[in-house]
Order: structure tokens, then sequence, then C-alpha cells
């Protein structure tokens, strides 16, 4: 069915454009050949009432369904008004270079496709491929913006309509990519359709205000009022700070003070708060490290100064640099020497690489990823482990901001390589590797049917990798199995997905971070950090 | 004259269109950093996809360039089009033998621009006119055969992709099926001319030399005529369209992909940045203040 849809269906007007069937999807390996996914779930009538979902059904961007033809103009008009803008200097100097480059210059020969896990593992479903999206954006463009795009509309193959079912239905596209840009490394000629993929969210959020509410009004603009996306206040946040100096205790016989707002410290260390709440096991596991390697650190209790989430980084640069300059503002103002961001993907992103065209002039604070301070901390022999406490099977997942975007690497390998004698790569890994599925925000999107697609369609590709990862003997045997993904998002999605599949009850997997496994394994530490449980 | 005048404006046109085309990328303002790895110029990390992010204190730390890996990966980009070899191989097939065709068709019109230089100079370009003269002679039938083959057959085997590919087929616009028919019109056209009448490419020389000479020169018959036609529209319609897109590919490689460079205080990308932050910003949606500079936007908030 997938196969008869074409870019000029997107303006169809038909209920919805593309039905998803459990049984396209590819199988799953050992032990997971006789898995059978249920069927998608309709959107409940009381959460789809006045919006759209007539792509594929699937609802995690608040999309308006117009009950007015004027309504639906009014809203097509505004949607140009803001392409427009996407393409003036004034408007998106951020981006307006790779953006321009990425739009004229697809030869449209799909190799993108092949690298693309939603495409793969939806069945190949021609709406998910990454050039059906650009290439409606790219024809609507031509045909609608560049001069004389109507008269050459039918000779360049930009004749496309432009309704309000174009626009709503690219809209839900822009969310069905998780921006992990696997396709622009396959490209030939260097094409980002994951960049256009967040052009697209960037002109819906900045010119229409159409945007997840996980993303903006539960993220961004949330985590700059009350200090971070989770809700966390500072005062909540030191009274979690004491249950989890008492958890370490008892966990593992050690008093450690967790210090906050020391000026001039040698280092800023900064979590994704959802740590604070889901994983504070991973909190602990950094101060116990830091402590015990005899670091200069501190936290910061300041509003935002806690939370290194930056969900603009998903959807658009006005809240993405609101976000990372007062990460930027805080550092100064504790004059830390450099900031080191904790495991968390896409705000070693925001926050390094972004931040690097943001942090300008004096708060041009240096900043440096935890996976480089745990290497030098483990190979420098600061803190003494016993690796042989580590000895089950430890495979790594590589989150795609980390790795793909900024080229780090081996020092998370080298630490685990010495800490877990049974350490085994993903098939592919590194730079090469899949997204964890949960990419782009789509971690924290819990609402509606949308979980189900993340978890059979994004996430199926990063679970078969993960299953992969195990022999059959390790299956086999029960022996607990280790998914080390030293991201809180990823960590999120991973804890998911092997909710979803049973896994740990199935298979013995279970997931957690990088510096759990250090922790498990110091010998200053009592034994058995890692509590073998799913949580 | 008359056509001579079509090749003079198709010529004119190629090079306005190709320097509008790199202006408007070399134009465009500082963008944020958005590298993707493998980044080649990466000394001893490249191979893995490694950055000096990895480094303890990179800032602190002296950066190595590998200008060589660079250039070494341009070339196998260039020359073997590494990227599609390994992410799409039945694409290779033909875009190789197409791009290779181009690049020694580019080498041919070079040659026959020198060898129509030395003929106005009144050296000749023959078998038996010494070393130099020979050596031109040689390498533009080799050239010209060769590079109009390659891309003739490399041209054709893409049509055919776009048209047959169960994948590709919907994607494909007119233009696309219209641009690769267009070169193989002016390979058969070009090939038919000098298999039969001018293997040598002699008369074609003598053309190049009445351009060079701006004089008039003796067209011998029609398929010449439509030869020069074609070659001319051609040259002067590939920078128009998608297929110039080696200009764009410096710049997404350069400016993008591998554009590492970190902003560093009292740099020129500082003083870009903080030009751009003055710009007025222009979004209506109820979170921004329309109007205001971004230096402003964003130290605000509103929801």
């Amino acid at each position: 069915m997938s196969r008869l849809i074409k870019v000029k269906d997107i303006s169809k007007k038909t209920d919805r454009l593309y039905t998803l069937d459990p049984k396209d999807l590819p199988k799953l390996p050992y032990p997971y050949e006789d898995w059978e996914d249920p069927p998608y779930p309709e959107v409940a009538e009381i959460k789809r009432k006045g919006k759209d979902i007539s792509l594929d059904g699937i609802l995690n961007v608040p999309v308006p369904a117009p009950e007015t033809d004027e309504e639906k103009e009014r809203l097509v008009a505004k949607f140009l008004e803001g392409l427009k803008k996407l393409l003036t200097v004034e408007n998106n100097w951020t981006f307006l270079k790779p953006f321009m480059l990425s739009i004229d210059n697809c030869v449209r020969c799909n190799t993108c496709a092949e690298a693309c896990p939603i495409f793969e593992m939806s069945g190949r479903a021609e709406i998910y491929r990454p050039l059906f999206r650009s290439e409606i954006l790219r024809r609507i463009i031509r045909k609608h913006i560049s001069p004389g795009g109507k008269l050459t509309a039918k000779f360049t193959g930009s004749d496309i309509d432009l309704n309000w079912e174009t626009v709503a239905r690219l809209a839900q596209l822009a969310y069905r990519c998780t921006l992990c840009r696997r396709c622009a490394q396959t490209c030939p000629m260097g094409v980002d359709n994951g960049l256009i993929a967040r052009e697209i969210r960037k002109l819906f959020s900045q010119e229409m205000g159409i945007v997840p509410a996980e993303l903006h009004e539960e993220g961004t603009v949330k985590q700059l009022e009350t200090g971070s996306s989770t809700g966390i206040s500072p005062m909540a946040l030191m009274d979690l700070i004491e249950f989890m100096e008492e958890d370490i205790t008892e966990r593992t016989g050690l008093n450690i003070k967790m210090p906050f707002d020391k000026a001039g410290a040698d280092i800023l260390l900064i979590h994704n708060a959802g740590e604070f709440l889901s994983w504070p096991e991973n909190i602990e596991a950094f101060a116990i490290i830091f402590e015990l390697a005899g670091l200069n650190w501190t936290m910061s209790s300041d509003l935002v100064g806690y939370d290194s989430v930056n969900y603009g980084l998903f959807y658009e640069d006005v809240q993405l640099a609101r976000v990372t300059l007062k990460h930027a503002e805080i550092a100064k103002k504790m004059g830390v020497k450099k900031v080191v961001v904790a495991e968390c993907g896409h705000a070693h992103k925001a926050i390094m690489a972004i931040g690097d065209r943001v942090w300008v002039d004096d708060v041009n604070i240096p900043r440096e990823s935890c996976f480089v301070t745990l290497e030098d901390i483990i190979m420098s022999g600061k803190i003494k482990v016993d690796p042989e406490r580590n000895n089950f099977p430890v495979t790594l997942h590589d989150p795609c901001n980390i790795t793909r975007s900024m080229g780090i690497i081996q020092p998370q390998r080298r630490v685990i390589k010495k800490i877990c004698p049974q350490f085994r790569e993903m098939t592919p890994h590194g730079v090469h590797n899949y997204c964890c599925g949960g990419g782009s925000g789509f971690a924290i999107m819990q609402g509606a049917n949308f979980p189900s697609w993340r978890m059979t369609i994004p996430g199926r590709k990063k679970f078969a990798q993960i299953l992969g990862a195990f022999t059959k003997e390790e299956f086999d045997s029960g022996v607990n199995k280790y998914v080390c993904a030293p991201c809180s998002n990823c960590k999120g999605q991973i804890r998911d997905l092997l909710t979803y599949y049973d896994a740990w009850e199935r298979s013995r997997i279970l997931y957690g971070g990088l510096v759990e496994l250090i922790v498990n394994c110091m010998t200053d530490v009592r034994e058995g950090f890692i509590e073998w449980e799913l949580h | 004259m008359l056509i001579q005048w079509v090749t003079y404006v198709s010529i004119l046109i190629a090079i306005v269109a190709m320097i509008a085309k790199a202006l408007r990328y070399m134009t465009a303002p500082q963008n944020f950093r958005w590298e993707l790895y493998p980044v080649p110029h990466e000394r001893g990390k490249a191979e893995y996809g490694g950055s000096y992010l990895e480094e303890l204190d990179w800032w602190s730390k002296p950066r190595h360039s590998d200008l060589f890996n660079e250039v070494k990966e341009m070339m196998m980009e260039i020359f073997l089009l590494k990227g599609v070899f390994h992410h799409n191989k039945k694409v290779w097939l033909f875009s190789l033998p197409f791009h290779l065709g181009l690049y020694i068709c580019i080498g041919w019109l070079f040659l026959l621009l020198l060898g129509g230089i030395m003929e106005a100079a009144g050296s000749a370009v023959v078998v038996d006119a010494g070393t130099f003269g020979a050596l031109v002679h040689y390498l533009t039938v080799i050239s010209g055969y060769v590079g109009l083959i390659l891309a003739g057959y490399g041209a054709l085997g893409l049509f055919f992709w776009r048209a047959l590919d169960s994948n590709q087929k919907a994607y494909n616009s007119f233009a696309e099926y219209f641009n690769l028919l267009f070169f193989d019109v002016v390979v058969v056209i070009t090939l038919a001319f000098h298999f039969g009448s001018d293997p040598s490419f002699a008369v074609l020389r003598g053309y190049v030399r009445s351009l060079v000479t701006f004089s008039p020169t003796a067209i011998p018959n029609v398929l010449f005529t439509l030869e020069i036609v074609t070659m001319s529209l051609l040259i002067m319609y590939i920078p128009l369209t998608r297929m110039s897109h080696f200009v764009a590919k410096y710049f997404l490689y350069h400016a993008v992909r591998w554009s590492d460079t970190p902003n560093e205080r009292g740099s020129k990308i500082e003083k870009r940045i903080m030009e751009l932050l003055q710009k007025k910003v222009g979004w209506s949606a109820s979170h921004i203040q329309t109007g205001k500079p971004w230096s402003e936007v964003v130290k605000e908030m509103k929801k």
C-alpha cells in the first residue's frame, strides 16, 4: 500500500494518508523471532479533538484541524510567511547556509533512504523516506517562493498543491525523524535531511506556535521559569540531594557531601535533571567518582543551572539560545574554570557545539565532555578499580549527538574496555551508530499513541542491535546483560524499549549509564552498586 | 559569426551563473556549528570519526589539522565518488564513468582551447609538428573520445536507472530525464560528426581558434552546426541547474560538514556573531518579541 503514495499525494483530502500495520514491520533477531506487535492504538476521541493526525494516525505534535476554509487559508498563508522568513538572513542566520545548501542541491538519488532506521524499520513506508519529507518542502519553496516557480513547476518536478493538508502533514512528518543525521552521513552531496526536518519544526514553532508541549510549554518554557523541565525547583533539588547523599551512604558505606555553588571551582558539573528523578544513582555515581578522585568540582543550584536539558535544540533557535545562554551566564557567575557536561547527549551538543556560537565574548567559558574527564580519572589511576566486579556481558550505545555530531568516540570506550572484561560493540557503532529511537525529544513524548510508534519503528532498530550484541549462549544461560547508555534521553528510550519488549524478564537485559559501571567496580566502594532490577 | 555568438553568450552566461552560485553560498552568514563526523582533517582521529573534543582541556592545546588527509578524502570523493561507492553501488556504476567522463571532457575542451591558441600563434597541432604540438594533438584525440564515451555511457546508465528503479521513479522530475538525455544528444552528435568527418578534432580546433581570434570560420555541414549549438547550450545550461552541484558540494563539505573551527575570544567568528545578533527578529510566535534584535530576544522570556 505504501508504495502507491507519491509526494504530491501529501495534499490529498483524506482522513489518513497512510495506515500503519504491524505486519509490515521487519522481524527481530534471536530470541525475538516470534515477537508480534499489537495493532497501533487509535488516538482517543477526546485527545484528537481539534487536531490533525491525517498523516498516519499518530499524535505527537498538536497540529490544529481548522473547521473553516477561511481558517485553513489563513494558516497556509502564515506557513508561507514563515517559510519566507526561514530563507532570510535576519530571521535565520543561525542555519541559513546549511539550510540553503541542503534545499538547493539534493540530486534525488535516495542513498539516504537506506541509512534511515525509521524508513527501514517501518517496512519501508514511503512517507518515512527521508527524501519524501524534504521533497515536499523543496517543491513548496520552488513553486511558491522562487521567482517563476509556478511556470517551471512541471519541468522541475515541483508541482505540489499547497493546501492545509500539505502543511499539516508536513508538520507531522517533521516529527517522524529523530534528527540522528545518519542520512546526511551517507549523502554523497552532503545534504542533511535531519537539518531540513529541524528547520521545518523551527518554522512551525517560531512562526505558528505549533510544537509538542513536551518540548515547549513543558520543556524550555518550564525550564526557564522553574529551573528545570522536570519541574524541580531549587528548593526541591536540595531535598533530592539530601536523599541521594543518604542513599550513597546506604549503598556504598561512603559519606559524600555533594558540593553546590562553590565559586571558583575547577569544574561545574551539569546534569540532565531527569537523572535526579529517574536515575539518582547516576548523580550519586558522579559524586562518588569526582570526590574520590579529589577533583575540585561543584554543581549549581541556580535556576536552570542544575538542568543541562535544552529541548530548544530539537525544535527552534530562540529557545535554544535562551537556555544555553542561561547556562553560560551561570558558569560565568560562578567563576568556574570549565563546565563538564554529564551523561546527556543533546546537552553535550547544545552546550559544547551549538554553544560554541552562543557562548561568545565574556561568557566563552571552556566546556568539556564528562567522558573525557572520566577517562582521565580512570587512566591516571586516581581511583582504583577491579574489573572482575563487572564480569558480565556489556555493550555500549552511542548517543548520536555525542558521536556523529561531535566526534567523541574513544574516551568512553577506553574507560569501558578497562573496566568491563566482557565488553562487546554493537554493529554498527561509534560514529556510524543507530539512534536509540528516542532522539529529537521523542524519548520524553509519552502522550496519545506515540509511544507505540516510537517503540516499534525507530526503537526497533536499536532493540535489534542490542539483541545482536549478545550471543545465543548468553541468552540461553539467562546471564545478566548490561546495555551502557551514557545519555539521559537514550536511557529513557532504552528503558521503555526493554519494558515494551519485556527484555528484562525474558532475556535478562538491563540498562544504565557509564558511571554506574565505574562505581560498581571501584575497590573503595562496597560491592553491588548496580542493582539488577528494571526501573 | 552568428554561431560563434551563440558560443560566446553561452560561455558568458555559464561563468556568470557559476560565480553567482558560489557568491550565494560564500556570502551567506556565519551559521551555528553543524559539523558531521568523520571529519578528515582531525589528525589521528579521522579514521574512527573522532575530534579534538576528545582531548582533556582541548582549548588549551594546539589543534593539528591534517591537510593531507583532507585533500586525500576530497580527491577520493571527486575522482572515485567514494561516498556513492560505499552507500549506493548501483548508482556508482554509472555515476563514476559519467563524472570521470565529464572531467576528461573539461580537460578536452581546455586542450582544444590550448590548440586553438597555438594555431592562432602560428604553431601547428598535428602528429608531425614537434613534440609539444604532437602531444597536444594526441591528448586532444584521446581525451575527446574517452571523455565523450564515458560521459555518454554514464548519462545513459543513469537515465535508465532513474527510469527503471522502482524506488527512484517517483522522485524524478522531467528535468532529470531531460538533463541526462541532453548530455547523450550532445555526445551522439559530437561523436557522429567527428567519427565521420573530423577524427582528429582539427575542424573543432579551428572553430575554437576562430573564437579566440574573433574571426569568421567556415562551418562544414549541418551536423557540425548542431554540435556547436548543442554543446554551447549545454555549457550554458549546466550552471543553471543542479548539475553544477560541484560548487555547492565544496561549501556543503567545507562550510558545514567539516567546519569544526571553535570560536575563540576575539576571533573573526565571534565578531561575525556579535554583528548578526543585532539583526532584528521577525518571527511572530507568541513567545518571541518580534522587531527586537536577537541579542535582546535571547535574553528575555516570553511564553
